[in-house]
């Protein structure tokens, strides 16, 4: 593995982050001594392709493995405090779960946005988000959180009265994305947020979360995707997992331009944008790949 | 090469809670014998509808649809299901489409009884249709869908819909749940099979780079309408459409950061 040079600022350093599916004696190790460092105001891109265990690696990042996933090794240090990952696991330390989890490492999963029910306004969830870590805070305070966030990233107040069915895919997205860094997370998760976006709404949300990041609403993002080419337009670093482990990290212009690892080149190659290159590449493309190309199967 | 399918000023109207929505609006589009042609819009542009609508999967509001200068508009009970051996289609989900209960091998060869094959020709079509995507009968026949990577089983969604000779091929973001390499595994595929069988394609995207690794011409659709279309150089490269303009303009560029930008 390359290691880039050292962030200015850490801000998160996990350290030796193992996961596991199963138990007994046929787990499926899918995060295998994953370290990795976050700079303030940085943004991770952590990329590769299905059941690479990105996600589970943001998941135990995040403190919301369940089981049959067990974090079974791993420490995150973040604002001078060192957390064990392994131990905040099943009912056993509810209190400080939950101050660590939205608090200090938020997660937007994946499909966060179909995941808002149907039949609460978002202004609902905003209070259910904000009161669920902290009893004390009021509606109004709540909601007044809520709409000072939404006036500093430009977003229309009126979401707040809406249902999930009356926003757009691309709005939903940015809205979940307001809600779930409402409690000033230090760190936030997201994964794939853009996947299931079009161009146009993804660009949006990807400059959202650039602004999010610039006004420190939250210091650092590690943000999931396999897809290279978003990940390329809002990343510092980039990290390119395969089977469980972080085969090459770095500076993101570096990586693209000059990828070490054959997986990283191998990923690279595969990205179609809409350029000479790739139209040539399917003009000759017998050339290049075959359809009995067995590893890629 | 003749034009092999084509449609002329199709709509198609829903009406949803009294108000009337028009998804595909007056589309013409001619489809060239070998050709591939992606029809590429954003999520609700209609280009799935237009699919249907092709398939026959769904009537037509107004408008003719017409393959090898037949209008098929109209057609029902045997000459539509020969329609349907001729039009083939794959669709976006492969596990969607496949029965969790029984092996590939056991779906394949459903579907040619149907089709009125018997065994032995059965057997040798799916060799031969296995073949085309790079998979053996053994690598595939015994296995159950879950049992197959994403890739395999749209692989032999592929398979399937050649099983039945068809002259045309409609692929609904067929390969949009692929990982990248995977994906361009299919594309290749696809790219073979025009080359060797003389297959038509529609290829239906809302991925743009896709549409220019894989198509001979473009056609770009936004609410309902086809707003530009020509060669894939034309479109892509010296697009000519605000929209076009702007749905390049938001496509992420690997080398290129937004974040410099901003």
């Amino acid at each position: 593995m390359s290691t880039a040079q050292a962030p200015t600022t850490v801000l998160a350093r996990a350290v030796n982050v193992s996961a596991v599916y199963g138990g007994g004696d046929r787990d499926f190790t899918a995060v295998d001594r994953v370290s990795l460092e976050l700079g303030e105001g940085e943004i991770l891109g952590l990329a590769g392709e299905s059941g690479c265990g990105k996600t589970t690696l943001g998941n135990s990042l995040a403190m919301i493995a369940n089981p049959p996933l067990y974090v079974v090794e791993g420490t995150l240090d973040i604002d001078g405090e060192r957390i064990d990952l392994t131990t905040l696991r099943g009912d056993g330390d509810l209190a400080r779960q939950r101050k660590y989890r939205g608090g200090v490492v938020s997660m937007l999963p994946q499909g966060a946005m179909n995941a808002i029910s149907p039949t609460l306004r978002v202004r609902n969830l905003v209070i259910d988000v904000m009161r669920a870590h902290d009893r004390s805070v009021t509606r109004d305070e709540a909601l007044d959180r809520a709409r000072d966030r939404l006036k500093m990233l430009e977003m229309p107040v009126r979401v707040l009265d809406s249902y999930p069915h009356q926003l757009s895919g691309g709005m939903k997205q940015r809205v979940i994305t307001v809600v779930s860094t409402l409690l000033n997370p230090r760190l936030l998760i997201a994964d794939e947020p853009t996947s299931a976006l079009d161009v146009s709404s993804q660009r949006m949300l990807v400059e959202m979360l650039l602004a999010m990041v610039e006004q420190r609403i939250m210091s650092g993002v590690v943000f999931v995707t396999h897809d290279l080419p978003v990940l390329s337009q809002v990343s510092d670093r980039l990290a390119i997992m395969n089977a469980g482990r972080i085969v090459e990290m770095g500076p993101t212009e570096q990586l693209v331009h000059d990828a070490q690892h054959e997986y990283t080149r191998k990923l690279l190659s595969s990205v179609l944008d809409p350029t000479q290159e790739t139209r040539s590449r399917g003009r000759n493309r017998r050339s290049h790949t075959g359809i009995g190309e067995g590893e890629s199967l | 090469m003749s034009t092999v399918l084509e449609c002329r000023n199709v709509t198609k109207e829903f009406h949803v809670a009294g108000s009337k929505v028009v998804a595909v609006d007056d589309v013409s589009l001619e489809f060239t014998g070998g050709d591939v042609l992606a029809v590429v819009g954003e999520s609700g542009s209609g280009k799935s509808t237009l699919a249907r609508m092709l398939l026959r999967l769904m009537p037509v509001t107004s408008g003719t649809i017409s393959f090898r200068g037949d209008d098929v508009t109209h057609l029902r009970g045997h000459a539509l299901r020969n329609y349907w051996s001729e039009v083939q289609a794959v669709f976006q989900d492969p596990f969607a489409s496949f029965n969790q209960f029984f092996p590939v091998g056991r779906l394949l060869r459903r579907s040619l009884a149907l089709a009125e094959v018997d065994r032995d020709e059965a057997d040798a079509l799916i060799e031969e249709c296995l073949g085309y995507v790079g998979l053996t009968p053994a690598q595939a026949l015994h296995k159950y869908p879950h049992q197959l990577s994403g890739g395999q089983r749209q692989r032999i969604m592929l398979a399937r819909a050649l099983m039945m000779r068809p002259k045309v091929l409609l692929a609904d973001e067929a390969t949009s749940m692929l990982d990248a390499t995977l994906r361009v595994n299919v594309l290749n595929v696809l790219h073979d099979l025009k080359d060797d069988l003389g297959l038509t394609v529609l290829f239906i995207t809302h991925d743009i780079g896709q549409a220019c690794y894989l198509a001979d011409r473009v056609a770009v659709m936004e609410h309902g309408k086809v707003v530009e279309r020509g060669t894939t150089d034309e479109v892509i490269f010296a697009p000519r459409g605000d929209y076009t303009k702007r749905l390049l303009a938001d496509v992420p560029d690997l080398k290129g950061s937004l974040k410099r930008k901003v």
